[in-house]
């Protein structure tokens, strides 16, 4: 199923969070939903989850739009919001068999459905307990769990790895991965490698507005203008202005007494010119590094903000 | 159908497993009783077959039971988000709202159970045995039933106005109280207390006004809760 935002606005006093917003999710595609805190993401999402009415604009999923067909669009979205709130003196069965019953999934339904995503969200070990007395990175899977229970067309995750360890991480992002081959993901976050590592295409948004809206590994381009090259030579006195003179070479910066930092236009690649300089100069390279800019750097170049998300 | 029943049984799952339930019913038998049977005054000591008692210290004691039952249905679920779990299933908040409003008066109604026997153990003590008004007690009954329900849609509609328990308890107890005394004070507006037809039916004349009255003050109630709970998400 298909989510198309248009036109989104909602404004809480005088602060308009989401701003005139649209886009548009294809069935089957996993969307990264980027943006600084407080940039809109979960506003957005309650939206399209029917839990906050709009100001302006509208959300539909497929034929169903959230102002005349609130329910058909819950029964279609799995939803985890982003504190992810539990009936802590709930047992996870007893949750689970719960929101089964809420999702009007027949008893025999529930039956079959349940362990099967206990095991996908490998909560195996910990079925028996109340959710109160589960860890974190548990609560989250109890979270997945209820937002998959009803095998929904469309998930709608909301900072689904905040606060976990990193092994639960890679776990949690394996299974967006796995569950969104066959269906609708849009997912917020604002750790730029985890949207690298599971999306196909990004959104990012600030202070409600669209910034970017690309595939994963179109962003890094979109401010992508020069090349950074480290490079590490054995002996110390290397002469550098052999290198400054290179066409393309912008700048080179000291970064040790053997270690450069050497900028050049994005186009052009010196490494093959240095070495041969390096020769001459009879040195030897110990390391040559070309970095290419993260998503981290487009990000902020993009957003305009100071300081580091991740 | 299936939405209001899964809500109403993790109501009633969630009362018992927590000490809710036990503390309600066992402060309300130990204090009727306490008046039925020990106090000065008792059914014993006056030598009266007669249920008065129960039914005259029953919504005092649901004054402070039945808010305390109803507290935390909206408050809670506003202060740990399970609000924004809830309404985002497809349920309604109709379908929330009766399903926590029916769990209340099940915990009322299976509160009073109990006391049934003080009516077989004062009718077998009576002379001749039987020797009871039973047309009576039973509107009693209902009518203390009813008198449980109106105060539970006036505990749901304070507890969806705050995420506090506490301030939702009070303001539950205030309001009840209010609606069920202080109209008595008014000559003119006897009729608009909960008191007053609370009497009526306890006589055992069922009267439609009286029903009329008990179900539009909780529909009343009910919908307000509803108009609370929708103003929340703006």
């Amino acid at each position: 199923m298909s989510v198309s935002v248009n036109h989104l606005s909602k404004v809480y006093g005088s602060q308009r969070a989401v701003d005139d917003l649209s886009f548009e999710v294809g069935a089957g595609e996993i969307l990264g939903f980027l943006g600084p805190n407080g940039a809109g993401k979960s506003t957005t999402m309650k939206i399209i989850t029917c839990f906050l009415p709009p100001t302006e604009g509208t959300v539909s999923i497929d034929e169903y739009n959230i102002q005349d067909h609130p329910l058909e669009i819950r029964k279609r979205v799995g939803y985890l919001p982003e504190h992810n709130p539990l009936y802590l003196d709930m047992y996870v069965h007893e949750f689970l068999e719960f929101v089964g019953r809420i999702y009007n999934l027949g008893k025999a339904e529930r039956k079959r459905r349940i362990p099967e995503i206990i095991e996908m969200t490998g909560l195996g070990r910990e079925q028996h307990k109340k959710i109160g007395m589960l860890s974190k990175g548990y609560r989250q899977r109890v979270g997945l769990c209820q937002a998959l229970i009803h095998d929904p067309e469309v998930l709608i995750l909301d900072e689904p790895t905040s606060g976990l360890d990193p092994n639960q991480i890679v776990d949690i992002r394996q299974l967006i991965r796995e569950v969104g081959k066959d269906k609708t993901v849009i997912f917020s976050s604002h750790i730029l490698s985890e949207v690298e590592a599971i999306a196909e295409r990004v959104l990012i948004i600030d202070r409600g507005k669209m910034v970017a809206d690309a595939a994963t590994d179109q962003i890094r381009k979109l401010s992508k203008d020069e090349t950074r090259i480290e490079v590490e030579f054995d002996k110390g006195g290397f002469d550098m202005a052999a290198v400054e003179k290179l066409a393309g070479v912008s700048r080179v910066e000291a970064s040790g007494a053997n270690l450069f930092q050497i900028y050049s236009d994005a186009e052009v690649d010196i490494r093959r010119d240095l070495f041969q300089i390096c020769v001459e100069q009879d040195n030897v390279i110990l390391s040559l590094n070309k970095q290419t800019y993260t998503l981290e750097e487009a990000f902020r170049k993009l957003t305009g903000s100071k300081q580091t998300e991740a | 159908m299936n939405a209001i029943l899964s809500i109403y049984r993790k109501e009633v799952a969630s009362f018992f497993n927590s000490l809710i339930a036990y503390v309600v019913i066992g402060v309300f038998l130990i204090g009727v009783g306490l008046f039925f049977w020990v106090f000065a005054g008792n059914v014993l000591e006056t030598r009266e077959a007669s249920m008065q008692l129960l039914f005259e210290a029953g919504p005092y004691f649901f004054l402070f039971l039945v808010p305390a039952i109803t507290m935390r249905a909206f408050a809670e679920e506003i202060k740990t988000g399970t609000i924004e779990f809830l309404a985002t299933k497809p349920i309604s908040d109709w379908q929330i709202i009766m399903g926590k409003y029916l769990a209340a008066i099940f915990l009322v109604f299976f509160s009073l159970l109990p006391t049934i026997i003080y009516y077989f153990s004062l009718s077998s003590l009576g002379n001749p045995p039987g020797n009871l008004d039973t047309g009576a007690i039973i509107g009693s009954y209902i009518g203390l039933f009813f008198l449980g329900s109106i105060y539970a849609a006036i505990g749901l509609f304070t507890s969806a106005l705050s995420e506090n328990q506490i301030i939702a308890f009070i303001l539950g107890l205030f309001l009840c109280f209010f609606f069920f005394q202080a109209f008595d004070l008014f000559d003119g507006l006897t009729k608009v207390g909960i008191l007053a037809h609370y009497e009526s039916i306890s006589r055992g004349v069922i009267d439609t006004r009286d029903l009329l009255y008990f179900i539009s003050f909780v529909a009343i109630a009910l919908v307000a809760t509803k108009l609370v709970l929708e103003r929340r998400k703006k």
